[in-house]
């Protein structure tokens, strides 16, 4: 039973309190029976099965005649032959009953990921079963019922594994696997007939291009950040008054919306690259990467800054006493006991801002700095969802996977230096 | 020894530590004493030039503190504190080897170093060096404080309120283990505490603290008979006194011939617990012992005769 249900225990500093508690142990106790059966159901299960039969209902397939005309959506047993039909149901119906009780942890998360595996699978084998042959125009796209079905296991799925608690390191190794098989899946060209590949297929050598100056801006701004910002943050740890003046600043920073700040800086950049004297040579202009990298690098300065100034706070006085009186100069007191004490909370900003930029990384396209969301605003242009999804779909796996390793190694860190 | 000489401490113009001079000798453990907020870790940590006094000077054998860097002079000087301080993401070794890696020792003469320093503070080396300091009770901590604070073997040690946060029994544990060790050693320890049983306990003298001035500073024996003003005769207890002057002097001193019956009184034992024993088994006498020999009694009336103010 868990705490919050059923009569509450008998505490002995309450004990007026609950008097009135004995006359109604009965009623309570017959309600305690009713909520029984009630108990063994999951409340995030219920939900995940409520997705789940939506899901089921929905369309699983959108065929469409070309890439940009509206689809006609196509349940699973119009999507798949016969046994991929049976197989998909089967799974879906078990899953969600599983997902239903209450029980094992494990046994929810294999059964989460071996549905969501048959899933993976089962849309590949309904592109190939809805292409025609003869025709390249034809685009087959994963329906809303997938979609949803996505969202319920993932839901499953992460829901496990939150309970199950599971190292760092595990994790980690966890979403090799998954990324490991969804590559696998790549490769063998199961999905190559989905409309998504079809995109991709097209233009494959942009796709690597902008994925490379994704990384490039995304990466690089939170690397010139966390040079710039972890100083700064010492700064104004060490200096008091520096400290307010730079945190509201930087807040005011943050608080402009992405798209202005980036076309607020193509008036200053565009100036300097005509008037200084070899700014345009080292790749300055009012629109490109470079408005793109400052404009992501002050996005990132203030939750570095605030992160190592509050990490740093928060090591223990009197150990920062103990280092003083140990005689450690000033220089070998924050290398060796502050900054390493405070690297849990400043790696904790790293990873906010990381997982920030990847996403608003989508936005500097709009000012000509290139990225994934070169093909969304393309797509959204064209009214072309497939290419939205080749901008969207990359980001948002890229953005998970940083949290996924990040969070695994803060949690790392914080381990060792636990206590005190 | 450390000369403190008119030393004073304001902070935005009130004054916390008051025209203070003393001198402590070396090989002796000075106590301060005093309330809350009186001023003793400040006057304390002047020492080590964590707190710069607005103006005065110490002297440390014969050395104005000021004429060496501030980190120089605290690897130097043992530094305890309550609640110990270690560095939470260091081993036990790593903890003591603090201030020996500081001053660039050699590796092998840390290593010897810290077993050496585990032993004496009776820890396993080998279960305990590579521990964590949140794989410690409250008490191993604060024996690693200590242990940490004498590693590169100071002259002189500082603890604030070092036994602070243990419970009696351990910690007249570590009290005992200080004295041995400081007998062993002969550092000049200087330690704070508001606890007047501790200080009279472990001081051979005490400085008593009120309002950032210094009140007394004596030997225990003198400022129980003779407190120098009322608030250190508050300290101490009016209805305290004789009992804590017996907690001053030890049964051997006091035996007399004759026998007595029941269960024996150890010889380094203090008067006060032969008394106490005394008077709750109903006895007028009792034999004492050293090294198991019965060397003679201790009278009811011997103790009572000491426990009354000298004259
Ligand atoms: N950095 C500081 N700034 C301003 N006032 C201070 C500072 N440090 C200490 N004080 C004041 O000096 C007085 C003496 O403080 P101190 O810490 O020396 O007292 P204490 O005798 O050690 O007290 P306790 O027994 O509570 O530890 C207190 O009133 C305290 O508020
Ligand atoms: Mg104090």
């Amino acid at each position: 039973m868990r705490a919050g249900s059923g009569p509450p225990f008998f505490r002995p500093g309450t004990a007026p309190a609950n008097r009135s508690w004995n006359h109604s142990l009965s009623l309570a106790a017959s309600a305690d029976i009713e909520k029984r059966h009630w108990q063994r159901l999951d409340k995030l299960g219920v939900l995940v099965t409520v997705i789940g039969l939506t899901g089921l209902a929905l369309p699983f397939a959108l065929f469409r005649a070309n890439r940009i005309v509206p689809g006609e959506g196509i349940g699973i047993l119009g999507s798949l032959d016969s046994v991929w039909s049976i197989l998909l149901i089967a799974a879906i119906v078990l899953t969600l009953a599983t997902a239903l009780v209450r029980f094992n942890a494990i046994a929810k998360m294999a059964a989460g990921f071996l549905a969501l595996a048959i899933l993976a699978l089962a849309v590949g084998a309904a592109a190939n079963h809805l292409t025609p042959s003869d025709n390249n125009y034809a685009r087959v796209a994963p329906g809303a019922g997938f979609w949803l079905l996505l969202l319920a296991f993932s839901l499953m799925v992460t829901d496990a594994l939150t309970r199950l608690r599971l190292r760092p390191i595990w994790r980690v190794a966890l979403l090799a696997i998954v990324l490991g098989a969804i590559g696998l899946i790549l490769w063998s060209g199961l999905w190559s007939n989905l409309s998504l590949l079809k995109e991709y297929a097209s233009r494959a050598p942009a796709f690597w291009q902008e994925a490379r100056t994704h990384l490039i801006l995304a990466f690089g701004s939170v690397a010139i950040a966390t040079l710039a910002g972890i100083p700064l943050g010492i700064l104004c740890y060490r200096v008091k008054l520096l400290r307010a003046a730079v945190l509201n600043t930087l807040n005011i920073v943050q608080t402009i919306p992405s798209i202005a700040l980036f076309g607020l800086l193509i008036a200053p950049l565009a100036w300097v690259a005509a008037n200084v004297p070899g700014a345009s040579n080292i790749g300055i202009s009012g629109i490109g990467i470079a408005p793109a990298l400052i404009a992501l690098f002050a996005y990132s300065l203030l939750p570095i800054v605030s992160n190592t100034v509050v990490g740093l706070l928060g090591v223990n006085g009197q150990v920062v006493d103990a280092a003083r009186g140990m005689g450690m100069t000033d220089r070998q007191r924050l290398l060796n006991i502050e900054l390493p004490l405070a690297l849990p909370v400043i790696l904790t900003g790293i990873r906010i801002v990381l997982v920030q930029n990847i996403g608003l990384v989508t936005i500097a396209a709009l000012i000509g700095g290139g990225g994934f969301g070169v093909f969304v605003f393309q797509g959204i242009g064209q009214t072309a969802m497939d290419l939205v999804l080749l901008g969207a779909v990359p980001t948002v796996g890229l953005a998970f996977a940083a949290a996924v390793i990040l969070d695994a190694i803060v949690e790392q860190i914080s381990i060792k230096g636990r206590g005190a | 020894m450390i000369e403190i000489v008119d030393i004073v401490k304001s902070y935005n113009g009130t004054t916390v530590v008051d025209h203070i001079s003393l001198t402590i000798p070396p090989r002796t453990i000075s106590v301060i004493v005093g309330t809350s907020g009186s001023g003793k870790t400040t006057l304390m940590r002047m020492i080590n030039r964590l707190v710069e006094p607005t103006s005065g000077t110490i002297r440390i054998d014969g050395e104005d503190i000021r004429d060496v860097p501030a980190y120089e002079l605290r690897r130097r000087i043992g530094y305890a504190i309550q609640g110990h301080g270690l560095f939470p993401h260091w081993t036990v070794a790593q903890n003591i080897a603090t201030v020996p890696k500081l001053l660039g020792w050699e590796k092998s003469k840390i290593e010897a170093r810290v077993d050496e320093l585990l032993g004496l503070f009776q820890l396993d080396p080998a279960q305990f060096r590579h521990r964590m300091p949140h794989e410690l009770s409250g008490g191993q901590q604060q024996r690693i404080g200590v242990a940490r604070a004498l590693a590169a073997g100071p002259n002189i040690l500082l603890m604030d309120e070092p036994f602070g946060a243990l419970d009696p029994v351990i910690r007249a544990k570590a009290q005992e283990d200080l004295l041995a060790i400081q007998r062993q050693l002969g550092t000049t320890i200087v330690l704070v505490t508001h606890d007047m049983e501790e200080a009279i306990h472990l001081g051979n003298r005490i400085a008593v603290m009120d309002k950032g001035k210094l009140l007394q500073y004596a030997e225990p024996a003198e400022i129980i008979v003779s407190p120098a003003t009322p608030f250190v005769a508050d300290l101490i207890g009016t209805s305290d006194r004789p009992f804590r002057l017996l907690s001053l002097t030890h049964v051997g001193d006091h035996i007399e011939p004759g026998t007595a019956n029941g269960s024996p009184i150890e010889a380094h034992a203090t008067l006060r617990d032969a008394y106490s024993d005394l008077l709750w088994s109903g006895r007028s006498a009792a034999p004492v012992t050293r090294d198991g020999q019965t060397i003679g009694i201790i009278t009811l009336a011997a103790c009572a005769h000491l426990a009354a103010r000298p004259q």
